[in-house]
């Protein structure tokens, strides 16, 4: 039977998956983890899940292009650049980005 | 090639990682069991020499730094052997195998020890060459074999440090220890040398090729002189090669290794092979009702 170990390295971190061994039970299980990967306290805690236990998802398709969620779904920078024409503020957030401020350059 | 394979060999090439999963051509995955089954094999073996010395370090604490480093390798070979299992070889088959002799092992690992200097020796220079390929194998396109080699590589940096340290204590030592870790440097020398293969180009290279390894065999091996050479002079040992010197092209000169020993050795012919067998041999057929027991009990 094979277990999969995930393990923390220190408190509040994400668990991440570190490597899997044979073992006929969980107190098994348990004794060959610790030994494994938590000897040298390099874990402050493990996961030990049998690997059938697991279910892998691997497959996301995205065929309707579902952009409207995510960050690289909006490019506001021509709607940007219009709308500060429009309020005659163009220039001045231009000055904005630039690296001297008004008052260093004088 | 296939159109299918010609497009996984430019996905690893061009730095693409694969997992146990995905589809994979046979040739790769052909070379991965062979080299990682290799691997394995040397992590189990490796420990043989050094079991040896359990009962004879000269300090308690040394005793416990040798078992911890015994410990250490034959976690990373139960490691090693799972990733060749997931590849699709059972354990069992590989330790058949090699008991058979029909696979092979790190040639540094057919010769016997002598004295605690090979001890030394072997803790801090043949795990710095392992630990040269070990680290370029965290690169490996085939990425549960790379992940397994952070935690190999991050308890090998104990076992360097734990052999330096032997070294250490014995070249300030009286002027006989001193003359065992000479002894031992020249007993070990060629076999390091050896230990990073021929010099075949990196481009020529099948296992750089499919990235399986990203160094050739040569880079490897001058990464090692540049690193330790230095180390090992500093102390005032003597190197077995007149000819060892580095260029002004930063490139290390050497005596050509016998490479027709190396081949003899690790199919099996060197001084130590077949005793290491043996004694591989006897440790399974002692240990078999343990996996019995273990097993029955589980079912």
């Amino acid at each position: 039977m094979i277990w999969e170990v995930f393990r923390q390295e220190r408190k509040g971190q994400p668990f991440v998956h570190g490597g899997s061994f044979h073992a006929p039970d969980k107190e098994f299980a348990d004794a060959y983890a610790r030994e494994f990967y938590a000897r040298r306290q390099e874990s402050v805690a493990l996961w030990v899940v049998p690997r059938d236990a697991i279910h892998a998802i691997e497959e996301f398709p995205d065929e309707f292009d579902l952009k409207y969620r995510r960050v690289d779904g909006y490019s506001i920078k021509a709607r940007l650049k219009e709308a500060r024409a429009r309020a005659g503020t163009a220039q001045r957030a231009d000055a904005e980005t630039d690296a001297l401020s008004p008052s260093e350059r004088g | 090639m296939e159109a299918r394979e010609q497009e996984f060999l430019d996905y690893v090439q061009s730095g693409g990682l694969v997992e146990t999963d995905d589809w994979m051509p046979d040739e790769y995955r052909k070379r991965l069991i062979k080299f990682i089954e290799m691997h394995g094999n040397s992590e189990l073996m490796g420990v043989l020499p050094e079991r040896d010395w359990i009962l004879r370090a000269p300090t308690l604490q040394r005793k416990l730094a040798l078992t911890a480093k015994i410990q250490d390798e034959v976690g990373h070979c139960q490691l090693i052997y799972r990733v060749v299992e997931d590849l699709g070889k059972p354990r069992s088959a590989c330790l058949d195998d090699l008991i058979a002799g029909k696979s092979k092992f790190h040639n540094v690992f057919h010769y016997p020890t002598k004295s605690w200097g090979d001890v030394g020796v072997i803790a801090w220079l043949v795990d710095a060459a392992a630990i040269i390929s070990q680290k370029a194998l965290l690169k490996c396109s085939y990425a549960p074999y790379a992940r397994v080699m952070k935690k190999v590589c991050w308890e090998e940096s104990f076992h360097i440090l734990h052999g330096r340290d032997t070294v250490l204590a014995m070249v300030t030592g009286t002027a006989e220890q001193f003359e065992l870790v000479q002894e031992a440097l020249l007993r070990w020398w060629e076999p390091l040398m050896h230990f990073h293969g021929t010099p075949i180009p990196a481009a020529e290279d099948p296992m750089v090729i499919w990235r399986i390894k990203s160094q050739g065999n040569e880079e490897a091996r001058q990464q090692f002189l540049d690193g330790y050479v230095p180390q090992i002079l500093e102390l005032g040992l003597e190197i077995p090669d007149p000819k060892l010197r580095k260029n002004e092209d930063g490139v290390w000169e050497y005596t050509e290794p016998d490479w027709d020993e190396l081949v003899s050795v690790v199919t099996g012919h060197g001084p130590a092979s077949q005793e290491r067998l043996d004694f591989r041999r006897l440790s399974r057929a002692e240990t078999d009702w343990v996996s019995k027991v273990i097993l029955a009990e589980a079912a």
